[in-house]
């Protein structure tokens, strides 16, 4: 009976390219994870660098954004998309298996090179973008394939709508190929070294309209792909308005282009450019908050499910944080408060919110529904694990970004307050004082974070490994019936 | 014959142009979603797509101890 359950799934859809992508997204996860809470202990505890160039928080950053966002988020979403296409198209993935592993492996080739050529200090300084240009290469290549087999079994599709799912999923394909085509356009000087085409504020504006489309379609939109069909799914109920779904996806695609802008507030950005920025950041509230509360909202009529499910519990919080961190981000906007919030851990806190609260959330709440299933189980290994993991990673959140609100809006503060006479009430070195038990506090947050991560990897292995046992007692089992016939 | 595409080279053109255009098509949206009660009926039924699959073929898991958790 196992064996027919997973030859059947397996003959419908290509599920193996599913569970390598979901196994590397694990394992950059726990890796990328972990180099966070090392560089946030170096930067309570300065000793941690041991005066090694290589393992400095300025060479061992990217390596923790890469490895979180593009190896952790990016495998994530490679797994779900080809799982989402697949079954809501009612068809196997197009272009066979060869394509798709080119994808797996070319892309996780470019985190591993990101990984081994940062500590070195070889990169190209844009933040997201380090990549120096023989990676952002292989990267794009990897991009091109991605949406030809997308694109190729949507057109395959035996369903006559594209799901609208699918429509998120591509509207991040298709972006983040603009964005990263554009972005990193560069003069190679060596294999190592690139200069960028553009340069002053054009190559900020290009920077941040870059980072900010790449938070918008890559942590943003491909994730709300994943919630669109996952929380139905999990709730065992359809999402609450359809018709909500596809204008959350318009107005998403309409205005987020315009708001990178906001990164560059006070600075030699013209002044209506930036508040273009942050008009259109205000504007974007409404969208997001639509489809929060579309999210939220499917789980109407199956409220116990917050207390019994805690896959569901996941999937529920990383809205919240969803809806959270799309309210404080516009806010982050306004000229006034960004003069307060730019330069310090508020913004880290920010970021924070959005990545681990609603893109790890959904990611791991999405991957407890999908594991199993990608191995012809229903469930889990330990349920017990899952709460385990849940609540580790709550507490972890709140932790850390409650630390850095306290450290970045004092250290704002701190930067602009003047005594009497017009000067600096603060020295510097005095906000860095101020802000080293808020910065502790952060690593003990990314350290139950993290411990949650290992804690979900454990229960993914032995989930398959408790797949196979099934397999082999099936095997087993039509071995001894046929030795007795 | 084309020169009627100079206009908009000048950005104080095609900026507004492009702002114009991008709101009709996004009003053009949210009339298309809200009007119709068929296509309504129509929209909405899509919702039910995740559920065309089904899982029946899956095991069911074991407890920790390695017992069947039905």
């Amino acid at each position: 009976m196992a064996q027919t359950g997973v030859a059947v799934s397996t003959e419908q859809y290509n599920y193996d390219i599913i569970k390598k992508f979901s196994i590397m997204a694990v394992f950059w996860g726990v890796c990328g994870m972990s180099t966070g809470v090392y560089i946030a202990s170096e930067l309570a505890w300065p000793f941690l660098n041991f005066d090694t160039a290589q393992i400095t928080f300025g060479r061992l950053r990217p390596v923790h954004t890469t490895l979180v966002i593009f190896g952790f988020g990016g495998n994530a979403l490679f797994a779900t998309s080809y799982y989402v296409v697949q079954r809501t198209c009612q068809t196997r993935l197009a272009g066979g298996n060869g394509l798709a592993m080119f994808t797996l492996i070319g892309w996780n080739i470019a985190i591993l090179a990101g990984a081994l050529t940062y500590p070195m200090g070889i990169t190209q300084s844009r933040e997201y973008a380090e990549f120096e240009w023989p990676i952002d290469l292989l990267i794009a290549a990897v991009w091109m394939v991605y949406l030809w087999i997308y694109t190729m079994t949507l057109r395959n599709r035996t369903q006559a709508h594209i799901y609208v799912a699918n429509w998120f999923y591509l509207g991040f394909i298709l972006a983040t190929a603009l964005l990263h085509t554009f972005n990193n356009l560069a003069m190679p000087v060596s294999l190592t070294k690139s200069y960028s085409l553009f340069a002053g504020v054009q190559d900020a504006m290009t920077q941040w309209w870059y980072g900010h489309n790449a938070v918008g379609f890559f942590l943003t939109a491909a994730f709300l792909g994943m919630m669109y069909y996952f929380v139905p799914k999990q709730a065992g109920r359809p999402v609450y308005s359809y018709r909500l779904s596809v204008l959350h996806f318009w107005a998403l695609s309409f205005m987020y282009m315009w708001v990178g802008g906001h990164h560059l507030h006070w600075t030699s950005l013209p002044d209506w450019t930036s508040s273009l920025a942050a008009s259109f950041s205000i504007i974007l509230l409404i969208p997001s908050w639509g489809g929060m509360i579309n999210g939220i909202m499917t789980l109407s009529g199956a409220w116990d499910k917050l207390r019994s499910d805690p896959i569901m519990m996941f999937m529920i919080t990383a809205l919240s944080f969803y809806g959270m961190s799309t309210f404080e981000g516009p806010m982050m906007a306004l000229k006034s408060v960004n003069a307060l919030s730019h330069y310090t851990d508020w913004t880290v806190g920010h970021v924070h919110s959005g990545a681990l609260g609603w893109v790890a959330m959904i990611s791991f709440g999405s991957f407890y529904h999908m594991i199993p299933r990608l191995y012809g189980m229903k469930k889990m290994y330990s349920e017990k694990l899952i709460y385990v993991h849940f609540f580790l990673a709550t507490i972890g959140v709140v932790v850390y970004i409650t630390a850095l609100w306290v450290s970045g809006i004092g250290q704002g503060l701190m930067l602009r307050a003047f005594d009497e006479y017009g000067n600096l009430a603060y020295t510097f070195i005095e906000s860095v004082s101020f802000m080293h038990l808020p910065l502790a506090t952060r690593a003990l947050g990314g350290a139950f974070f993290v411990t949650g991560m290992i804690t979900m990897a454990y229960n993914v292995y032995k989930t398959i490994q408790m797949a196979k046992d099934v397999d082999q007692a099936g095997v087993n089992n039509i071995a001894s019936k046929m030795a007795k016939a | 014959m084309f020169d009627w595409l100079e206009w908009f080279t000048h950005m104080e053109n095609s900026k507004p142009f492009a702002l114009v255009v991008l709101f009709v098509g996004f009003v053009g949206v949210i009339i298309y979603l809200f009007t119709g009660k068929k296509r309504g009926e129509r929209l909405e039924s899509y919702k039910n797509m995740p559920f065309l699959d089904d899982d029946d073929d899956l095991q069911p898991p074991r407890t920790d101890k390695g017992e069947k958790n039905e």
